[in-house]
């Protein structure tokens, strides 16, 4: 038996995890529930992150890991709802996701 | 190569196991319920690429945030990345064992001490979002 | 208590068991039997007296009665549990159903087939390989209780193999190592005496290794020896990543030489 290459996703699923657990509550409440109750305007929270680079690094991270987050969990969650075909498939659309996912936010968060 | 010989029988019966196995107990459902809770953590990643995509517009970035899919969305969202908040912590321990002399830290410990650390982040986000607005 | 035991009461319980006989059926089916209630009896005394006094047929393994040999595992009500620690009283006046241990293949009524399970034994080598072969002269391998701790709670393990028929994992799996074998190869690994990591890792580092582990969590539940084998799991994983990004990062960095003629 060989030693797995499942540490490169699992790593990245932790992290992810890790992430997500202590930043997207609060995130989800500034972008959900305080334009909505007139805390803040879209315009404000727009410039906020057009002037600020910390604000796009940050949204940088909580775009990337969480998605190869969502990839690893996703490929085990199909796999345990009984979808077990096509695994190989299934990995490489959930990791390409996550992959094109965070190239896409690279990209459009350097150049803003 | 095991040394032990299995003696298989010329017959057995083997139990399929079931599609909704999931269903069948209240810990499996919880546990299905927790990694479901990818889809709303991914699904969030996936709403900022596209609040950032419209940086270039404020118009079409404001739509986005005031178009009432994306409420709805936020509101199915909370309960999940808050039961993923509570789950993930709960389970940290078990991954992080630290151990002082003989004596293990109390897991009750290492989690309380990521619930305390979420809420100062929490409340330091929500804090510098406040004041970045309003000195802008 | 042993006035309740001999006391004449006509207080019964219902039994339904899981009954397989490959020799006169291909299908499996449940018996149901009524045995009289006695406050101080297990399921185990319950299948005993059926088999003592109802239905010789009826087949299952059982040895110590206390909890220690890990042998009388079975399905009761839906929960893996030793049966010599599951008394009537606590299912009484409901009927309990009686079935084998869940997920594995049965040989014969509550019997399952557990050559697997040795096999996985095997191949994570769960016994003490020393880091250093001593003649008997140079004395004992000495171990501080701090290193005992590491590891006290996974040499727990009575191989009853509750936690697999607790494990979806292994369900949908049965090339999964499971729980108990991969708790039991932790428990060696974290052993300060052994040296046999390294030759460990290439079975418990594998696909069928910890990596199918989706850490449900069910397996420390069900345990009766409070053993965690989630726990166990996720620390090796975390030892893994570690072990993985070392070979890629430090590739000429030297890895244990499997040692030869363990």
């Amino acid at each position: 038996m060989a030693r797995s290459k499942e540490p490169i996703w699992w790593s990245m699923f932790s992290a992810g995890g890790v992430i997500a657990a202590f930043l997207i509550p609060a995130t989800l409440l500034i972008t959900g529930f305080a334009p909505l109750a007139g805390y803040i305007t879209a315009e404000q929270l727009h410039d906020l992150i057009d002037r600020s680079w910390l604000v796009k690094i940050y949204l940088f991270i909580l775009i990337a890991l969480p998605l190869f987050h969502w990839a690893h969990r996703f490929r085990f969650t199909v796999a345990d709802l009984g979808l077990r075909g096509g695994a190989a498939l299934q990995a490489i659309l959930f990791y390409g996701a996550a992959i094109v996912g965070t190239i896409c936010a690279a990209v459009i968060l350097i150049r803003a | 190569m095991p040394r032990h010989q299995p003696a298989t029988p010329a017959k057995q019966h083997i139990r399929p196991m079931p599609v909704g196995w999931w269903l069948k107990r209240t810990s499996y459902f919880l546990f299905m319920m927790r990694e479901l809770t990818c889809v709303f953590v991914g699904g969030y990643a996936l709403f900022l690429l596209m609040l950032v995509a419209r940086i270039g517009e404020p118009d079409a970035f404001a739509a986005l945030l005031e178009h009432p899919g994306s409420l709805v969305f936020h509101v199915l969202a909370l309960p999940f990345v808050l039961y993923h908040t509570i789950t993930w912590f709960n389970v940290t321990p078990k991954a992080l064992v630290i151990y002082r002399g003989e004596e293990k830290v109390n897991p009750v410990i290492i989690a309380g001490a990521n619930y305390v650390g979420w809420i100062v982040v929490s409340v330091a986000l929500i804090w510098i979002a406040w004041i970045a607005i309003g000195s802008a | 208590m042993a006035a309740s035991n001999t006391t004449t009461s006509n207080a019964v319980v219902t039994m339904d068991v899981f009954r397989y006989e490959p020799d006169a059926s291909e299908l499996p089916r449940m018996q149901r039997y009524t045995v009289p209630f006695r406050e101080d009896w297990v399921v185990l005394d319950a299948l005993n007296h059926i088999k003592d006094e109802i239905d010789g047929t009826l087949s299952f393994r059982w040895s110590c009665r206390m909890g220690v040999c890990g042998s009388c595992g079975m399905m009761v009500n839906g929960e893996p549990r030793l049966t010599c620690n599951s008394f009537l009283r606590d299912y009484y006046p409901n009927p309990i159903r009686v079935e084998p241990l869940s997920y594995f293949p049965v040989i014969r009524d509550l019997i399952i087939n557990l050559d697997h399970f040795l096999d996985k034994l095997e191949e994570v080598k769960a016994w003490l390989i020393p880091a250093e072969d001593r003649e008997l002269s140079e004395g004992e391998y000495r171990q501080s209780p701090a290193q005992l701790a590491q590891y006290k709670q996974f040499s727990m393990c009575i191989n009853c193999m509750l936690c697999y028929a607790a494990c979806p994992a292994y369900g949908h799996h049965s090339e999964f190592i499971g729980p108990a074998a991969l708790a039991l190869a932790q428990r060696y690994n974290m052993d300060s005496r052994d040296g046999a990591s390294d030759e460990r890792a290439d079975v418990i580092f594998s696909e069928e290794g910890i990596w199918d582990c989706t850490f449900v969590g069910e397996c420390a539940r069900v345990c009766p020896k409070n053993v965690d084998p989630a726990s166990a799991i996720q620390q090796a994983k975390v030892e893994a990543t570690k072990d993985f990004f070392k070979s890629v990062l430090v590739p000429w960095g030297k890895r244990q030489q499997p040692a030869e003629s363990r």
